[in-house]
């Protein structure tokens, strides 16, 4: 077990063994969420701050129950109707809800790298909860854990991850994930969704969905972002299922027994169409849910037991 | 008549390309002798270089001084403090202010309000079109008799070629000096990093090279219709470069210049979304921050500026993509330059061409060389002298410089101006 990490601000900075950590404890809250005592102890007495400045519901929930489950005091803050208005700027915010000692900030930010920003000035743990089209770690951690169930494994997979790569912030973790675990990662997406230098990650790129999907055993796709684009990158919605919506009939060049992931919220009929999203021999996508929650309570526990073991060592006040 | 004998200097002299030891008799606040055997006896005041190095002082086009409207940031006594200290004996400003130099009368304010107040020469450049919006021209005739050193409308692309096409002719007839920074808008706008597969996996917006290709060969294309004195400023891209030795070779009146950030920082400087390496253009690829200083060498690329541009901290401690672009660099210009001759890319004598000689006779002016008669506008350096950049040391208001912490070598030891000293570092 290691986690030495004071934030979690993306996957790029974290070890191998320290996501082998993660995901081994959220395999324990995963089990303790299907129990009927769903409540643990491990942020007794801590404060939770989740301050999104994007809309979000799906990632609030997640982080919201996955601290109540723990024991800490959790506030949500949505800062598109705050002060944020008013020209207070990321860091007088930051400062502002630092001085209410907060033990855990979760954040969500439209601009990538804000939440690094952040983290610099504050004195607790900072959990990026998505930063632009940057990172957002907690959704790469819990699809590795969703995979790792499924396939008993998280390495030497043949991994697909198809969609909107550009606008993905998502992708950029899974990406960085899974190559550090070491598996074979392939983009599948048309040209101008796939960003620029790409293929330069020690990843394949594809634009042709039916050779990308080619042996695959997990087939993940992605949200079209359409409200992050600023002009066409894509001829039509029709077009764009034609030739990169997950149906039956692509599914069908992945390995026979490939999973299908999608992060959420899903376009159904512009990128996976409903009946591949609803197979439950297939598709994992309520599995992702349910791991979501699993793996920000062990990224918190963790955060917080370094976070305890550094005051402890400072002495101070907080002892 | 006060002279001035230094003694014991390794002069440099861009226009002779040479770097000798020899002595430097200044009188009447011009250069009246220089060589290399004994020096002359009869000088007021005697200062033994001991070695070190004597250049002309540099010629920089395109400071921004922030005054008027942004005096917060800087001012035209900070900037021109910091001009003596760094070596910079002429300041050319850029007219993108607020509100912007458009009108003789703004013009003639920062003419006096330098004369008044800066330690250095400065030359005030004037907005090519009104308002810097690109739909009319401005009084290029006016802002000529008042002394318009230039004109330009900095990161303002003019879009509309109509525009362009008659603010060129009518400084044509003038004989004016246009300055444009190459840049195709429709791929450029709203971008914050060179793109690349650094910008990809940091999830930053960012413009493709080749637009500022594409807004060079826009701009020679016109030129060479309409014939006008051009120069294309913060070029950083190697694919801009066959464009502008293509227009050079076919004798168009075109010269190019880089920041001395597009010659010795890139992307990768920008690390964890650090906004003081923010610049407009952005950083480039490596291959590219080779390929200008290669192109400095050869002389496709005329003139290094500093291209300094203050922001407080409010405007750069935000997210990178909503942080304010730009760097001060009128002190750190003459150390980062030295990085370029400590690596063996370029002499001093070719860095004072770039720096000095060149873009002094591109304004007509007879500064930028140590020949006889010339003014006396000269800096004393160290290159050798180590130091370790502490920023709250800076001069300028604002202290948004990229080389914060940084070890740097060459220190400016004496600024001098029209023979007097603007600048002396202390012994310490």
């Amino acid at each position: 077990m290691s986690f030495a990490k004071r934030h979690l601000l993306g996957i790029e900075p974290l070890h191998p063994t320290e996501i082998t950590t993660v995901l081994d404890l959220a395999d324990r809250y995963a089990e303790m969420g299907r129990g009927t005592a769903k409540h643990g102890d491990a942020l007794a007495g801590l404060t939770q701050i989740n301050m999104f400045f994007e809309n979000s519901t799906r990632t609030q929930a997640s982080f919201e129950l996955a601290g109540k489950r723990l024991g800490a005091d959790v506030m949500n803050m949505s800062m598109q109707t705050s002060s944020v208005k008013k020209g207070e700027t990321l860091i007088d915010t930051a400062l502002t809800l630092n001085a209410m000692h907060p033990d855990l900030l979760v954040v969500r930010h439209p601009h990538s790298g804000a939440v690094n920003l952040l983290a610099e000035k504050v004195t607790c743990a900072v959990l990026n909860a998505g930063d632009g089209r940057h990172e957002h770690p907690t959704q790469a951690l819990l699809d590795a854990l969703t995979i790792r169930r499924a396939k008993g494994r998280l390495h030497r997979l043949n991994i697909a991850i198809c969609g909107d790569i550009a606008h993905s912030r998502v992708a950029r973790s899974n990406i960085l994930l899974l190559g550090k675990m070491e598996n074979r990662v392939k983009l599948v997406g048309p040209s101008t969704l796939i960003p620029a230098g790409a293929a330069d990650w020690g990843v394949e790129v594809y634009d042709d969905m039916r050779a990308g999907l080619a042996g695959a055993d997990v087939v993940m796709m992605l949200r079209l972002q359409k409200e992050r684009m600023d002009g066409g990158f894509i001829p039509s919605e029709r077009e764009y299922y034609h030739r990169f919506g997950l149906d039956a009939e692509k599914l069908s060049c992945a390995k026979d027994d490939a999973i299908v992931m999608h992060p959420g919220p899903m376009n159904r009929g512009v990128e996976i169409d409903g009946t591949i999203a609803d197979d439950i021999n297939r598709s994992v996508i309520q599995e992702q849910v349910e791991m979501g929650v699993a793996v920000r309570m062990a990224a918190m526990d963790l955060l917080a037991r370094n976070l305890r073991a550094t005051r402890q060592e400072g002495g101070g006040v907080y002892v | 008549m006060t002279s001035s004998l230094f003694t014991n200097a390794r002069l440099i002299d861009p226009e002779a390309q040479s770097d000798a030891t020899g002595w430097l008799l200044v009188k009447g606040g011009r250069i009246a002798a220089i060589g290399t055997g004994t020096p002359p006896k009869d000088a007021d005041r005697v200062i033994d270089a001991s070695g070190k190095c004597l250049a002309p002082g540099i010629v920089d086009i395109g400071v921004k001084t922030c005054e008027p409207g942004e005096r917060h940031k800087e001012s035209i006594r900070t900037a021109g403090a910091a001009a003596a200290a760094g070596g910079v004996t002429t300041m050319v400003t850029r007219p993108d202010t607020d509100p912007c130099i458009d009108t003789p009368e703004a013009l003639a304010f920062v003419k006096r309000r330098g004369e008044q107040v800066s330690p250095v020469r400065m030359l005030p450049m004037a907005a090519l079109t009104k308002g810097r919006a690109g739909r009319e021209m401005t009084e290029i005739g006016f802002l000529l008799d008042a002394g318009a050193a230039a004109f330009t409308d900095c990161d303002h692309v003019v879009t509309d070629t109509k525009v362009l096409t008659r603010a060129m002719t009518y400084a044509r007839g003038l004989g004016a000096l246009i300055i444009m920074h190459p840049q195709e808008p429709g791929l450029s706008g709203g971008a914050a990093v060179t793109s690349g597969k650094f910008a990809s996996l940091k999830g930053l917006p960012a413009v493709p090279p080749m637009a500022e290709r594409i807004g060079l060969e826009r701009d020679l294309a016109l030129v060479e219709m309409t014939r006008v004195r051009y120069h294309a400023d913060q070029i950083s891209t190697a694919a801009a470069l066959p464009a502008l030795a293509r227009a050079k070779a076919a004798g168009l009146d075109v010269t190019a210049g880089a920041s001395i950030h597009h010659l010795t920082l890139n992307e990768f400087d920008v690390g964890d979304y650090r906004t003081f390496f923010k610049v407009k253009p952005p950083l480039r690829a490596e291959d590219d921050r080779l390929a200008m200083v290669q192109a400095v060498a050869d002389g496709t690329l005329d003139i290094i500026s500093s291209m300094h541009t203050p922001q407080d901290e409010e405007s750069k401690r935000l997210p990178f993509e909503a942080a304010a672009s730009g760097a001060v660099a009128l002190e750190t210009l003459l150390p980062a330059a030295m990085r370029l001759y400590h690596a063996g890319d370029l002499n001093l004598p070719q860095l004072f061409r770039a720096m000095a000689l060149n873009p002094a006779r591109r304004l007509g002016l007879d500064a930028g060389t140590l020949a006889q008669g010339a003014p006396a506008d000269l800096v004393l350096f160290d290159p050798d002298a180590p130091f370790v950049l502490d920023r709250f040391t800076l001069r300028s208001k604002s202290k948004n410089t990229p080389f914060d912490g940084m070890r740097m070598e060459g220190k400016v030891l004496m600024t001098l101006v029209a023979g007097d000293i603007v600048f002396e570092r202390d012994a310490a």
